[in-house]
């Protein structure tokens, strides 16, 4: 009757009990749907590597392809864009690549060009500022925007400049040089973007 | 850390004053009676489940794609290629019909304890609005997959609506927006059912509960505890026999909730087709629209009023009368109130002819439901040969379509005029758990 | 006490039990309507256990062989039947992979629509979700119910679902099948083997067995992962509602 006694602390142990673990249940019930959001096998398809063959992309010339969605330039540098890469390094933010642009490349693309072949540019086309994709401005000739342009990228939407190894030039808004995908030669004439060179290869 | 909690409280409270007595009247100061049965669980079950199909049914939106092109392919999408979305759809899918089940055995013990009657009516009838539109937002949902199913049904239920004389086949092509099922038709549906019935559901299930709480809650006694005696060992002005919503019901539906999870986890995770009755065989096809499925039935939940529409024949060259039966099937629950004239609430109380009466009527139901699943159609051959099954199964289904409205008319004439023979209703609750 | 009290009450012992046979009722049926719907007579069982992975994997290795040329699974991609049966990347691409597709392509059959039209008349189904839209017993029966029928413009037909316009791919396996009929009717009562073929009848019946397996995996591949976390789930859903009891017990020490 009323005059029982109400044993609390057994009372106050079965609610913790009952409330943790309802807590880990609902926490667990939680996770398929925050996982939900993950991309899905079907974007992770869309994101699988990408093999594409260069025979007819000529000096000078870019080539866009889509991996992950997302633009990847393939630009075959020609001589005199080469040429031109060392002699922009005092006007660059991180010429080497090594300061805040360090994680922007791998390792094996870590060099003066940013590159496993020297003419081979292969890069995913997106500034990184705030994520448009840069005009590809070619010719070394005095643009309104640089009189001493040597060729590289120029991005519309807050004009941000990078030379023709998509490195960033100062004064731009832009922070770091352009990202650097992983890729590898299959044979001298194709390239797969997604997948890193074989160790040694 | 408690003095920081404390404090906050005390900032809402101050700002929103009405709050904290909101919460003490529908939780820790609802006297609810102290002797609910098994037939309570049904109630806090249903929210949970209605929780549970918003909840999914949102994440299901962020991948289903609503046009006939899209539909099924995005919902094989979801069970293949989405991160658990397998597990999402299945949720969603096994909760509508679970939904069902739970809100047929609730009104089911409404029957039963009277629950409908004076002062509750209001609580009646919205809880009926709450099982119309949640027939509608079932219906919409079951054609979203737009799977064979999924398109013969909508074009079978639409077409109840060509039965109404003179404006039916308008009505129809203004339902579906074109000539059969088709994109319009898929996308109207959609935000019917995504957005404008979920608003109307859980706003009327805000003032069932709101309506229930202003006058009670019934008991299977039908006693009223308001009017008992008064003092009970939390409060000396409430009911002697009520006992406060929370903690004391709160716990006891935890336990109602964890026992209903695992039955719906064995089904999600074990028999999510639930052997064909929840996710149909047909609706693995693609939406054809030159072959109807030959097993053409609705879904479960919707068996019983399907097959009184089959067993109304047409006459004086409409079929309207099928589909008026149907609806009738419906409004007449909507006026049992008005039906059932007898004081005594409880079936516990109640003479023999409302007992038998009741259970002819669950039999019915379920008869009907076997006729509009398809079952008599089996059972009949394999039981007694080689007969006419039309005959029978005719004979069967307009059998139990009588009893389930004669239940009504039984019920009106047997309270009326005072042939109902009850036994004495205590003064208190008899038993409790 | 609980139970006494709720099993006294005899119109809740009946209203309880209703519900209860209602239930066993519709399990009773529930496989059974597609059964008389497309079944000219029973179907056999097939068996299929999608947790033998080694059956799964025969039964890949046989719908690629014999079923791929005309079918596709468009819901199914080869990475996924790579992960979930056990083979690696490779296995998949080479013994699997006769198309070219890439090893995330969903499996889509090489014959182009408009010549398997020309052909068969109709293009040939989609077998993503074959099994679940007939079941693995009737795919299992249709597979086993060829028969060798002179009327029928492709030669063969099949007592399951007469004359289908699918020519039977695993004759050399099974051999050639004949219909004996009734005696003064043209309906095949049973089926003989007239010319057996690569497999015993009972060798027949296991790859038959393996390739509706593989079917049913495929109609719905998140199976696999159901059974898998379905235990689990049960399992602490029991501690949970322990735990959820004694709190009941314990609170409802109060009311008398």
């Amino acid at each position: 009757m009323a005059n029982e006694v109400v044993d609390h602390g057994r009372r106050r142990f079965l609610t913790s009990a009952t409330a943790v673990v309802g807590g880990v249940g609902i926490v667990s019930a939680a996770v398929p749907f925050i996982k939900s959001w993950e991309p899905s096998a079907r974007a992770k398809a869309a994101g699988a590597p990408v093999t594409q063959s260069l025979k007819k992309i000529e000096p000078g010339q870019q080539l866009i392809v889509g991996w992950r969605s997302l633009p990847v330039f393939i630009v075959n540098r020609s001589p005199s864009q080469l040429a031109a890469l060392p002699k922009q390094d005092a006007r660059l933010v991180d010429p080497k690549s090594d300061g805040a642009s360090a994680a922007q490349q791998p390792k094996y693309a870590q060099n003066e060009t940013r590159s496993i072949k020297p003419e081979w540019l292969v890069m995913i086309g997106i500034c990184t500022h705030l994520g448009c994709v840069p005009n590809y401005v070619p010719d070394l000739k005095p643009e309104p925007f640089d009189p001493n342009w040597q060729g590289g990228y120029y991005c519309p939407c807050h004009h941000s400049r990078y030379d023709m190894a998509g490195r960033v030039y100062q004064g731009v808004p832009a922070p770091k040089n352009m990202e650097i995908p992983p890729y590898h030669f299959i044979d001298d004439t194709t390239v797969q973007i997604g997948v890193d060179p074989k160790e040694g290869a | 850390m408690a003095n920081v909690f404390v404090r906050i409280g005390d900032w809402v409270n101050e700002r929103a004053p009405g709050l904290a007595p909101t919460y003490r009247k529908h939780m820790t100061e609802y006297y609810a009676p102290k002797n609910f049965n098994l037939w309570y669980y049904f109630g806090s079950l249903a929210i949970l489940v209605l929780v549970n199909q918003i909840v999914t049914g949102i994440f299901l939106t962020m991948n289903y794609n609503p046009s006939a092109a899209g539909a099924f392919d995005s919902v094989q999408y979801i069970m293949r290629d989405v991160e658990w979305g397998w597990l999402i759809r299945y949720m969603h899918s096994t909760g509508a019909s679970l939904f069902f089940v739970v809100v047929f055995l609730h009104m089911f013990r409404g029957l039963m304890y009277g629950s409908y009657k004076k002062p509750r009516e209001l609580v009646w009838l919205l809880g009926m609005l709450i099982f119309l539109v949640l027939m509608a937002e079932a219906f919409m949902g079951y054609v979203l997959p737009w799977g064979n199913m999924s398109f013969w049904g909508a074009k079978v239920i639409v077409s109840l609506f060509g039965t109404i004389p003179v404006i039916g086949s308008h009505l129809v092509e203004w339902i579906m927006g074109d000539f059969l099922p088709a994109d319009a038709t898929l996308n109207r549906f959609f935000a019917l059912h995504v957005i404008a019935l979920p608003i109307v559901l859980l706003l009327l299930v805000v003032l069932h509960l709101a309506a229930l709480h202003e006058v009670g809650s019934n008991n299977p006694d039908g006693v009223d505890v308001k009017h008992g005696p008064k003092g009970n060992r939390w409060d000396a002005l409430k009911p002697a026999d009520g006992i406060p919503f929370h903690p004391y019901y709160t716990v006891k539906d935890l336990f109602g909730v964890g026992f209903f999870l695992i039955v719906a986890a064995f089904i999600i995770f074990f028999a999510p087709t639930f052997g064909g009755w929840f996710l149909e065989h047909d609706n693995s096809i693609p939406a054809n629209n030159l072959v109807t499925p030959a097993e053409i039935k609705p879904v479960w939940y919707f068996t019983p009023f399907y097959a009184i529409v089959r067993m109304i024949p047409s006459f004086a060259g409409t079929a309207v009368w099928g589909v008026l039966a149907m609806f009738g099937a419906i409004a007449v629950l909507f006026l049992l109130p008005w039906f059932d004239r007898g004081q005594v609430k409880s079936v516990r109380y109640r003479g023999t002819g409302y007992k038998v009466a009741l259970t002819l009527f669950v039999i019915a139901f379920f008869g009907l439901g076997a006729v509009g699943a398809g079952i008599t159609a089996e059972v009949i051959p394999a039981w007694f040969g080689n007969v006419d099954l039309t005959t029978w199964e005719n004979a069967f289904g307009r059998t139990m379509t009588l009893i389930y409205f004669g239940f009504f008319a039984f019920l009106w004439a047997y309270t009326h005029f005072g042939w109902e023979k009850t036994k004495p209703v205590p003064d208190r609750v008899t038993t409790h758990d | 006490m609980t139970k006494p009290t709720l099993l006294m009450k005899p119109e809740l012992l009946m209203k309880r039990l209703l519900p209860a046979f209602a239930l066993a009722l519709g399990l009773l049926f529930a496989g059974q309507p597609v059964a008389h719907a497309e079944g000219e007579g029973q179907l056999m069982a097939s068996g299929s256990n999608i947790r033998d992975q080694a059956s799964l994997q025969r039964g890949a290795k046989l719908f690629f062989n014999y079923c791929v040329g005309c079918h596709s699974l468009k819901y199914m991609r080869y990475s996924r039947i790579a992960d979930d049966l056990g083979l690696t990347e490779q296995q998949v691409m080479q013994n699997l992979n006769f198309t070219g597709a890439k090893f995330e392509d969903p499996v889509i059959s090489h014959m182009p629509a408009e010549d398997a039209t020309k052909w068969f008349g109709k293009a040939p189904p989609d077998l993503s979700l074959e099994v679940s839209a007939k079941t693995a017993d009737w795919v299992y029966t249709y597979l086993n119910t060829f028969y060798l029928d002179p009327k029928s413009p492709i030669g063969w037909n099949n007592t399951t679902l007469p004359n289908a316009a699918m020519p039977f791919p695993l004759w050399e396996l099974q051999g050639e099948q004949v219909a004996v009929t009734k005696p003064g009717s043209d309906e095949a009562e049973k089926l003989e083997l007239a010319h057996p073929g690569k497999l015993t009848p009972g060798q027949y019946q296991q790859a038959t067995r393996d390739l509706v397996n593989f079917l049913e995996y495929v109609s719905e591949p998140a199976a696999l992962q159901r059974h898998h976390y379905g235990v689990w789930v049960l399992l602490f859903l029991a501690l949970f509602t322990l735990l959820a009891y004694l709190l009941k017990k314990e609170y409802w020490k109060d009311v008398h």
